[in-house]
């Protein structure tokens, strides 16, 4: 393992959804910056990105959730999460901010230091530093890949998920129809218009299947909790992970929605 | 036109069960969207193109009063005239009283959203003079009496079948269900109309300051008919349409086709630059051109202004998966999709519009197609920045919101409240791993299963692990 403490400090932003659903996408996360030589931690004074307030139109709330957490984060060299939604949410600070308020110079600044996961380990650690670790896991299963909207549209993840798997043995990599195409979650979209939400979902679920892929993944909780949530209803057999557990190798622990066995209460 | 947005949810659902609905919506999907892809993906400079005409519309929006002026100014030097409308019910008046001049009984029309949006039709039908629409699609609507549901393919909601019925119905000749025939009989029929028309109205894709000409982009040659042969045309469009020149307008041409319909260029371009001058072969004796404000002045300077460089072009909402889901007509209004989710509440008020802009997940695929990169999903938000200001969200939601940035806000008692929270649920699902059915959370369990929580909290068990001497 490289040496920790020479790698820069990151600060997790574990996100609500990793926080209360899933713990072990974070404790994945955590475990990935570690091998990327990073120290990571975890600053206790995070809640949520405040994404729920921003789109129902809360400025003021908003505002309090982005000082609490750019307060939160100060001093980190980066800020890294499992989610292209809420390090998207981070990336739109600025402009809750009036540009004479103290804090929207540090809404840039963090803007400038907070990366989704897939992104920060390609994109600022590089490949070189990470294949050895990666070429050593093994995931046999054919998956398929769900472009989250945000991660995609405001953050430009989409080669980034790819490269890093490709690097698993045993990964076949089989894209879906409409890829890129929203799932329908969408927050708090996802109960104010359930059956429109239902329907994009459906669809989704369709071109999932329709690829015989045993795994979807997916960088962020929201769509993968829907996605899986679907799956399940419809009594298909495709699992629902988040890819940091397959990079990271924990991928003993039950998918999304799927029956426990006890092995997640050791978390 | 009547306002039925407030029953979005209601005319939804309708929409999601009715299945040659879903099968034209279908169509839509594989038509416009992949035309557009390969439009793009032979055009490299296409991105740069974007910015250009973002750029060049936000320049006309900081002058709009110039070119505006200098349009009129150039259009009456033509032998035109210039009517200034501020709402939809003065350009109403506007019209009638030109049709009124020349004695009028019918007048034929090109397709126009903005006439849709003042509601002209029935003005002048309840006034005695009978418009008939000449765009074919716009035509089996009105034979329907129906609305558009798509801002260029205004039929897209109907089947063949459809049509076959409505022209049999109306026309009195054999049905027919080959596309073929009733295309000869739309002409057949639509040709007469052309000849005896007094009047004509079309609308205007642009409107050029520098010779005060007026363009109309379409695929059928209809609007070139209703143009030139009646000896009045009355151009209905609207203040935004207006560029500086010619040359800018063929930017926009350029973006206009390619994210439309995915053509280089659409079939008929046709400038009108005033009435017949000597020596001219055709055209109109007189020239009108009436623009229409409609509450898009109070846009200006405001956080929408934005909204005012569309180019209706339509790729917003083929791209859009809730309008992909429920189709144009469940919007409630004239204009549907992303586009129509920012404009609808300016036009007939936030408190009928709201459930528009709240009919997005915030994918953002209209902002990554619009021509002129129209922050689509960020006006919206700024409806719902409104909405909230005036409390007009439902109580739930308002309530829930505050309860949660109450925790949010306070991160010794968030946390374990959702240690509390994360518990119950996994107690729930018991060993199932997931919920069927959870109290107060119908939206989503109705449809799909709730995957449980794992157990404690990352932030529970990070804690421990560190306590434990962190073995990481």
């Amino acid at each position: 393992m490289p040496n920790i403490s020479s790698g820069p400090r990151v600060g997790l932003f574990v996100t609500c959804l990793a926080d209360m659903f899933r713990p072990s996408v974070a404790f994945a996360t955590v475990k990935l910056l570690e091998q990327a030589g990073c120290k990571a931690e975890v600053p206790e004074r995070q809640t949520c990105c405040g994404q729920p307030a921003f789109n129902s139109g809360d400025r003021k709330t908003t505002a309090d959730i982005a000082r609490q957490t750019i307060d939160a984060f100060d001093g980190y060299e980066y800020v890294v999460g499992p989610s292209g939604s809420c390090i998207g949410m981070l990336h739109y600070y600025p402009e809750v901010f009036d540009p004479s308020d103290s804090y929207y110079q540090r809404a840039l600044e963090l803007k400038n230091r907070s990366f989704e996961i897939t992104s920060f380990l390609f994109d600022v650690i590089g490949m070189d530093s990470l294949q050895e670790q990666l070429r050593q896991l093994q995931f046999n299963h054919k998956v398929t890949y769900h472009d989250s909207c945000s991660g995609l549209r405001q953050l430009g993840i989409k080669q980034q998920p790819r490269q890093l798997l490709q690097q698993v043995q045993g990964v076949e990599l089989e894209e879906m129809e409409e890829a890129e195409t929203c799932c329908g979650f969408g927050g708090t979209f996802c109960v104010k218009y359930p059956e429109i939400s239902n329907r994009m979902v459906s669809n989704k679920s369709e071109f999932i299947s329709n690829t015989g892929a045993h795994t979807v993944l997916g960088g962020d909780l929201g769509c993968l909790l829907n996605m899986a949530g679907k799956l399940k209803r419809e009594g298909k057999q495709v699992e629902a992970r988040h890819i940091v557990e397959v990079l990271a190798g924990m991928t003993d622990t039950p998918a999304i929605g799927e029956a426990d066995y006890g092995l997640a209460q050791q978390l | 036109m009547q306002i039925n947005t407030p029953f979005f949810k209601q005319r939804a659902h309708d929409a999601l069960a009715d299945a040659n609905l879903q099968k034209a919506l279908g169509n839509l999907k594989a038509g416009f969207p992949e035309k557009r892809a390969i439009a793009v993906s032979r055009m490299p400079e296409f991105e740069q193109l974007r910015d250009q005409g973002r750029d060049l519309k936000n320049h006309i929006l900081e002058h709009l009063d110039l070119y505006l002026e200098e349009f009129e100014r150039k259009v009456i030097e033509n032998g035109g005239h210039v009517h200034w409308a501020r709402t939809a019910d003065d350009a109403n008046r506007i019209i009638l009283d030109i049709c009124q001049q020349v004695d009028a009984k019918t007048v034929t029309k090109g397709k126009s959203m903005v006439t849709e949006e003042i509601g002209l039709n029935d003005f002048l039908e309840a006034n005695g003079v009978q418009p008939v629409e000449t765009d074919l699609g716009e035509y089996i609507l009105q034979l329907r009496h129906d609305h558009p549901s798509h801002i260029i393919a205004p039929a897209i909601h109907l089947n063949l079948e459809d049509v076959s019925e409505a022209f049999h119905a109306n026309h009195h000749r054999p049905k027919s269900s080959d596309p073929a025939v009733l295309m000869q009989e739309a002409r057949e029929v639509l040709r007469e109309k052309f000849v005896a028309a007094d009047v004509g109205i079309t609308g205007a894709n642009f409107c050029v300051a520098e010779t005060g000409s007026t363009i109309i982009v379409t695929n059928e040659g209809n609007g070139d008919l209703t143009q030139t042969l009646p000896k009045t045309h009355v151009v209905v469009t609207s203040i935004e349409k207006v560029v500086p020149t010619l040359e800018d307008m063929t930017l926009f041409l350029r973006l206009l086709a390619r994210s439309a319909t995915g053509q280089e260029f659409s079939v008929y371009n046709t400038l009108s630059s005033g009435p017949r001058r000597e020596g001219d072969q055709d055209g109109p004796e007189n020239f009108h051109v009436v623009l229409v404000d409609n509450g898009r002045s109070e846009m200006v300077g405001s956080e929408f202004q934005d909204m005012l460089r569309c180019i209706r072009c339509s790729a917003c909402m083929n791209h859009c998966p809730v309008y992909g889901a429920v189709g144009g007509h469940s919007y409630g209004w004239v204009y549907p999709g992303p586009m129509g989710s920012v404009l609808t509440p300016q036009m007939i008020g936030i408190e009928k519009g709201g459930m528009l802009p709240n009919a997005s997940t915030f994918c953002g695929k209209c902002e990554s197609v619009c021509p002129v990169r129209i922050p689509l999903p960020k006006l919206m938000r700024h409806w719902r920045e409104d909405e909230f200001e005036k409390h007009l969200q439902p109580k739930a939601a308002r309530y829930g919101l505050a309860g949660w940035a109450f925790l949010a806000k306070r991160p010794a008692l968030y946390k374990p409240y959702t240690r509390m929270a994360s518990w119950m649920m996994k107690t729930w699902a018991g060993k199932n791993g997931r919920i069927k059915k959870l109290p107060l959370a119908g939206g989503w369990t109705d449809w799909r299963d709730m995957p449980a929580p794992q157990g404690k909290t990352f932030m529970q068990a990070w804690k421990e692990q560190q306590k434990a001497g962190g073995q990481q």
